[in-house]
């Protein structure tokens, strides 16, 4: 099995006409993704690579096509729109890869989908991929193969640097997330950790954090009082520079700095194996399997 | 992006806040004839976006405003945190009779903008969350519906006594929320929020952080950036579209991704060096942005090699490799330059950069410890 996407998946691409959505849309077809629609408004009627019907609305695509997952490329002024788009429109997973989108934006469309009962995931994130099955978003097919590791991270080609050492260690995923580092988003580290934790051939997970907030900390006690499989983790960021990526507001808020070292020790408090360097995961996963 | 202080008090005047009168001064002679103008006691604030100006010496009272212009004349042309003050505000110097302590950030926790107010005024507020959480208050706000009335008197009641101030500060705390939401911040505070001897209520000191992915929509917001107020390299990094932040070490970092470069920083400290910067390329890479990349890193004379470490994913490492190969024929580099990439046309990369002299490693680890060895000399 795998979270969130699967062979079921019939997948709308929003934007698939535009640069980014259109190499992508490829990518995801050659891996064996379902791609049942793609919107550009104006272009409805016309097909994508002669195969894919493109539609005007989310609306016509999923009354037409039954798409049940959309993929959202485009760029940050139209994509706060595109996830009510979505929602509205009965999608039931959401995963917006746009970069740049407005957090007070996100601040309105995050309540909204909650409310119409459908998950999003990103903005600003890589997407996810169950191995041999489906991926959506940008992750490169052939970074990993089918095995018993979930994965989730806060970054993109971290994520491709650690999955790509598992699997040079024979070692596969059955679905990688990257949650995106926006400030607000749609799915957290603990939403991923429930969903791995339920997935039967999931048999260990790996999390992989960086600086700032207090996510980490957040999932690190949720590991420890809801998760029967190892985890393992890792940490970026360890010589940043304090002050600078992260923002005033979550230092506040939090009354911590959200360093390194806070989120290593919530790991290493909380059960979960903690690799110093990327490489070092390979280690820990198979100490755990 | 930051702001200066004058600049986030005329936000806020504009949306109703009271704040004391005030000018902004680029030279001595002018500070000189603003406390003129002001007359009486003035302060002379350095506009330079760092915390701890009062310690560095960068805020200053003056008696007369032959003391306004000795005192705006050491401030201006001195180093806080290592940016130049250029402007000083002068403003007339607030007879106090409390302090407290109210602003607004979007809070990765609640997923939402959020109040917060103490009584304690006028400190670090991080100081008063570590030591005394209980001393502010917060409230969440649905942006749907904004502050709404009830709220903001309710905040006001926690900062006031007096029902004439409670209402006075129930207004500002709806004027500071529209000024969040209408320039775009992130966070909008007003420390202190004073009261005077005779009861009225003020905005003493201000600040606003603006989040950057607001500005395709706010032009008169992006033109309240002040470039002289930042390092020149980040300046030059941002117009190239690259997150650059400067450090002190000697290992040119050019990565892609921030999760990546982060990772690719604590590796090299892992193996014994330091890196000397923190570069993030982005995704969509082109051959142009990877020659701005190396532009900014060589401009640092501390800088003893270059590592790349590219994964490519949406950034094609043939466009890395194009990159390189035209930036060493138009910049003179004279340092070694280690290339680690894998992923999306690696093989057409390698090609490139063989055909034009240079080697490629495929292993992060192998990459960094062969840059490390190098930025100190050893091997070759």
């Amino acid at each position: 099995m795998s979270i969130f996407i699967d062979e079921n998946t019939r997948l709308v691409v929003q934007g698939i006409t535009g640069r980014d959505g259109s190499f992508h849309t490829r990518q995801m077809m050659e891996y064996g993704t379902e791609v049942v629609a793609g919107v550009t408004p104006g272009k409805g009627g016309q097909r994508f690579e002669d195969r894919v019907p493109i539609f005007d609305t989310v609306e016509q695509a999923v009354r037409e096509t039954g798409a049940n997952t959309s993929a959202i490329y485009v760029p940050p002024p139209f994509a706060a729109n595109a996830m009510f788009e979505a929602a509205d429109a009965g999608v039931d997973f959401i995963v917006c890869i746009t970069e740049g989108v407005p957090v007070l934006d996100m601040t309105r469309v995050r309540p909204f989908i909650l409310e119409k009962g459908a998950r999003l995931l990103g903005p600003n994130c890589p997407g996810l991929l169950s191995a041999g099955k489906s991926k959506v978003g940008i992750i490169p097919g052939n970074i990993t193969q089918p095995g018993p590791v979930g994965l989730v991270s806060r970054s993109g080609t971290l994520t491709y640097e650690v999955v790509y050492k598992l699997k040079g260690a024979g070692i596969g995923t059955t679905t990688c997330v990257g949650i995106g580092g926006d400030p607000i988003n749609g799915t957290s580290f603990i939403d991923c950790l429930a969903a791995f934790e339920a997935d039967p051939e999931t048999r260990a997970v790996v999390i992989i954090g960086e600086i700032g907030g207090s996510d980490e900390q957040d999932a690190a006690r949720y590991v420890s009082e809801n998760l029967s499989k190892p985890v393992v983790g890792f940490i970026a960021g360890q010589t940043a520079p304090p002050g600078r990526r992260m923002g005033h507001a979550g230092a506040i808020i939090s009354g911590s700095a959200g360093t390194a070292e806070e989120k290593i020790q919530a790991f290493q408090d909380n059960g979960i194996g903690v690799a110093k360097r990327p490489l070092d995961v390979v280690g820990l996963v198979q100490d755990v399997l | 992006m930051n702001i200066h202080e004058y600049q986030a008090r005329d936000i806020l005047s504009a949306h109703g806040v009271p704040v004391p009168d005030g000018e902004v001064a680029t030279t001595a002679d002018e500070a000189e004839r603003i406390a003129r103008r002001l007359g009486g006691k003035v302060v002379i604030k350095a506009q330079v976006h760092a915390g701890g100006r009062g310690k560095a010496g960068g805020v200053k009272l003056a008696d007369t405003p032959q003391e306004a212009r000795e005192h705006a004349g050491r401030i201006l042309g001195m180093e806080i945190k290592g940016l130049p003050v250029l402007r000083v505000l002068v403003a007339p110097a607030e007879d106090i009779a409390s302090e407290a302590y109210v602003g607004i950030i979007v809070d990765r926790a609640s997923k939402a903008p959020v109040f917060m107010v103490s009584r304690e005024g006028g400190v670090d507020i991080e100081e008063v969350a570590a030591t005394n959480p209980n001393a502010i208050r917060r409230q969440p706000v649905d942006p749907r519906y904004g502050l709404l009335p009830h709220q903001a008197y309710s905040l006001a009641t926690s900062l006031y006594d007096d029902v004439r101030q409670q209402r006075a500060a129930a207004k500002i705390l709806q004027q500071l929320y529209a000024a969040f939401v209408d320039s775009g911040a992130s966070l909008a505070e007003i420390n202190p929020l004073v009261t005077t001897p005779d009861g009225e209520v003020k905005a003493l000191d201000a600040k606003i952080n603006i989040d950057e992915n607001e500005l395709f929509r706010k032009p008169e917001v992006e033109a309240l950036r002040d470039p002289s107020a930042e390092a020149p390299s980040e300046v030059a990094a941002r117009e190239a579209g690259l997150t650059f932040i400067k450090l002190e070490g000697d290992v040119g970092c050019c990565v892609n991704g921030a999760g990546l470069a982060m990772a690719t920083m604590d590796l090299v400290k892992y193996y014994g060096g330091d890196p000397a910067n923190f570069l993030d390329i982005g995704g969509s890479s082109n051959p142009e942005k990877v020659v701005n990349a190396l532009r900014i890193i060589t401009s640092d004379p501390g800088v003893r090699v270059i590592l790349f470490n590219i994964f490519g994913g949406i950034t094609r490492c043939d466009d890395v490799a194009n990159g390189i190969v035209t930036a060493t024929r138009q910049i003179n580099i004279d340092v070694p330059i280690v290339i680690r990439l894998t992923g999306t046309n690696e093989e057409l990369a390698v090609q490139i950069l063989e055909q034009a002299g240079f080697s490629a490693m495929t292993d992060m680890d192998e990459a960094v410890k062969r840059a490390v060895h190098l930025a100190k000399g050893e091997g070759k």
